[in-house]
């Protein structure tokens, strides 16, 4: 026992402090998508200030959400995963973790300020300006070294199959960042700069970085929560070592195709469009053979729904990854896309992927991870877990649905003719038939973000409370001598 | 030799180049063409670099997020071509650091708004909009009226994006200032400004006083009533057209 204690610890300190940042920045980003979901309503809470308008907004909202939401969840869940799966202590040390942490802090910290005053490179997901894109790039490689150098010394013989993902997930996010983020400052002293690229080429960079931030930050790098939470929620093996084997490698390859459907009909050359389209379809088929290796390894298990709220929001968001990887390929089908593009439809798709999958996934783990990081048998209260499920639940569906009816009507009206085979509606009439859903969308940003409140209240009350178990420093395991 | 998967487990190395591969392959089929395909921009003349204060106009649309509500793109439909105007090229983004296509109409096209309104309902339209669209949800803009825009790092400005490729002269950078003025003074002699930028709009977009330095709405107007403006469409061949 005392050549136990004698080990280094896990660095845990670093991944509470992720965990708690995800809580904030999760309350914090929805909050954002609340305000400007209203702003859509009622204009008037734009309150006529430059800093406080929709168009400033917007990118403090979705940051919010992706980089710095589910960024710090990532990124704090992927250090936990790592250093279990290899049963070997964090490369760097404390002192590589928060660099990390706290540089990453800054670079979300940095973007949204930026935004606020309107410091912007104008490219949706990748707002930061260079010198925030140049600060993250040192962030992300040190991520990436502590990464690679956690699973080099690892005690186990195989790299765990969330690591694959992992690993995915951090070296094409520093890819799409490098290239898209290329940039020429106007001075040393000067926030502006003007991007590499020009038009066309520029907008195909852009979405071929734009969907696979989606694909590696919002796909790749959750399913690698997914094989660790969902596993250890259950207590049951991954399903099928095949399917894991066959799920990353023709995930990775295919997403990466995908980007030209956000251009549909665009002055993008027809090939790449089509490109584009035929790789979205196919990649139908790798997301459901991971919902479906996520979902199977339930079986014999599903009576631990009825008894753990957690896990119902892991396998819950499985079920709308499943949904929303059906819904895309659908919307990248050229006709479809034609209906659909520009439209609150597209917003729907997003949020039904980034609500019920992204966040449900993280609400899972986050509900997994607090109890172990800080000592407890269980999170403070299951009950309130149960109402943070239903709460949120509904909110997705009135979300989603009334982004589904607003979208596919505002698509519809913009085409239709009347008799006499004019034009049958001005654009602003279009605008106008939107009101009733936006105030449907309201509501369902209501739910959610109280939904997040109880969340953050359980998990406080969780680490702070008195309940069993005081925290003990947890060794990494060490071959037998 | 029969493959096994677990060499690839077992060495973190080679699981992380072989997945580096495997991401890359997507991206450079897709990307490295459209730099190496002539046909990708399509043959049209009247397409130029903006004039300075259309420039320092685009900008502003960028700070401000108009992008994420206005789309600059028109789609080969019969109703968006009624509703806005001939469907949108490659060549009319050519020298648009970053382009602005969007992915989203909150709010209506704006790829060829230029010509389309006044000055003068732009003017009230970015001041209050619900004064002149009652039911319109778009913010308030009368800030861009107070402010003036800064003038003394103008040929940085060209000089960066020459430096990116947009093809700015040194006669063009050398005369930045005096051009930056001229556009919004109707009485003053325009041509050398319309030489160099063809088809510039030269107007006083808000009323600014001649010789006074534009305002940012004067900016962000020129660089609205240029928009989509450029391509003599009536004179180009339709095979000039195909990609």
């Amino acid at each position: 026992m005392t050549a136990q204690t004698r080990q280094p610890a896990y660095v845990d300190d670093v991944v509470r402090a992720f965990m708690v940042a995800t809580v904030f920045w999760g309350v914090v980003g929805f909050t954002m998508g609340l305000l400007i979901a209203s702003q859509l309503a009622f204009p008037q809470l734009n309150f006529g200030l430059e800093w406080t308008s929709f168009g400033r907004l917007r990118p403090v909202h979705t940051s919010g959400v992706i980089f710095a939401f589910g960024g710090s969840g990532l990124i704090g869940s992927s250090l936990f995963i790592v250093q279990r799966t290899c049963k070997a202590r964090l490369f760097g040390g404390w002192q590589l973790g928060w660099f990390i942490f706290w540089g990453y802090q800054l670079f979300i910290v940095l973007a949204a300020t930026g935004y606020v005053m309107g410091i912007t490179q104008g490219k949706e997901y990748a707002e930061p300006e260079w010198y925030v894109d140049l600060w993250l790039t040192i962030v992300w490689v040190a991520y990436l070294v502590c990464f690679v150098g956690t699973l080099m010394r690892r005690q186990e013989p195989h790299i765990y199959v969330a690591n694959w993902f992992l690993l995915g997930f951090i070296l094409t996010i520093a890819m799409l960042h490098l290239v898209n983020n290329a940039a020429l400052p106007v001075s040393f002293f000067d926030w502006k700069s003007y991007g590499a690229y020009a038009g066309v080429q520029d907008a195909m960079i852009e979405w071929w970085y734009g969907h696979n931030a989606v694909g590696f930050f919002l796909t790749a790098g959750f399913l690698g929560m997914m094989y660790y939470f969902i596993p250890k929620a259950a207590d049951r093996p991954i399903y099928s070592y095949r399917l894991s084997i066959v799920h990353f490698w023709s995930l990775i390859f295919l997403y990466i195709w995908a980007g030209p459907h956000h251009l549909h009909y665009t002055a993008l050359p027809d090939w790449t469009q089509t490109l584009g389209m035929v790789f979205s379809v196919m990649l139908w088929m790798p997301s459901w053979g991971g919902m479906i290796n996520g979902l199977m390894t339930l079986s014999g298990a599903w009576h631990k729904l009825a008894t753990n709220p957690g896990l119902r929001f892991s396998v819950t968001s499985l079920a709308f990854y499943g949904m929303s990887t059906f819904e895309g390929p659908v919307m990248s089908v050229k006709p479809v896309n034609g209906l659909s593009h520009y439209t609150d439809w597209t917003i729907g798709h997003v949020h039904s992927g980034a609500m019920g999958w992204v966040g449900f996934i993280t609400f899972g783990a986050l509900y997994y991870i607090f109890p172990v990081l800080w000592g407890k048998t269980k999170v403070y209260s299951e009950k309130l877990v149960s109402w943070h499920f239903w709460i949120a639940t509904l909110g997705i569906v009135f979300y989603v649905c009334a982004m589904w009816a607003s979208g596919i009507m505002q698509g519809l009206m913009w085409r239709a003719y009347d008799a006499n085979g004019f034009l049958q509606y001005s654009f602003i009439e279009t605008v106008e038939a939107m009101h009733p859903f936006y105030l449907i969308r309201m509501l369902g940003g209501v739910l959610y973000l109280t939904g997040a409140l109880i969340m953050a209240f359980n998990l406080w009350k969780t680490a702070t409370g008195s309940q069993d178990s005081v925290l003990q420093a947890v060794p990494v395991p060490q071959p037998a001598q | 030799m029969r493959f096994n998967h677990s060499v690839i487990e077992k060495n973190a190395i080679l699981l992380l180049v072989l997945a580096l591969v495997t991401v890359s392959i997507g991206g450079l089929v897709q990307i490295v063409p459209l730099f190496t395909i002539e046909t990708t921009i399509e043959r049209v003349d009247g397409v130029r670099p903006y004039t300075p204060l259309e420039q320092i106009g685009r900008n502003i649309y960028v700070r401000e997020g108009c992008y994420l509500c206005h789309s600059q793109q028109i789609r080969p439909f019969r109703d968006e071509v009624e509703r806005y105007g001939h469907y949108s090229l490659a060549a009319e983004s050519m020298y648009d650091h970053p382009f602005q296509w969007g992915s989203k109409r909150n709010g209506p096209d704006l790829a060829r708004v230029g010509g389309k309104y006044s000055n003068d309902w732009h003017k009230a339209h970015l001041i209050h909009p619900q004064d002149v669209v009652p039911t319109s949800i778009m913010p308030s803009y009368a800030f861009l009226a107070q402010r003036p825009v800064r003038t003394d790092d103008l040929t940085g400005h060209l000089k960066t994006l020459r430096a990116v490729g947009v093809p700015y002269s040194d006669d063009m950078i050398a005369h930045a200032q005096q051009d930056l003025l001229a556009q919004i003074d109707p009485d003053g002699d325009g041509s050398a400004l319309t030489a160099r930028y063809p088809g510039a709009v030269v107007a006083s977009f808000t009323g600014t006083p001649s010789g006074a330095a534009p305002t940012e709405m004067d900016a962000v107007i020129a660089y609205l009533q240029m928009l989509g403006t450029l391509v003599p469409f009536q004179k180009t061949p339709l095979e000039n057209l195909v990609q």
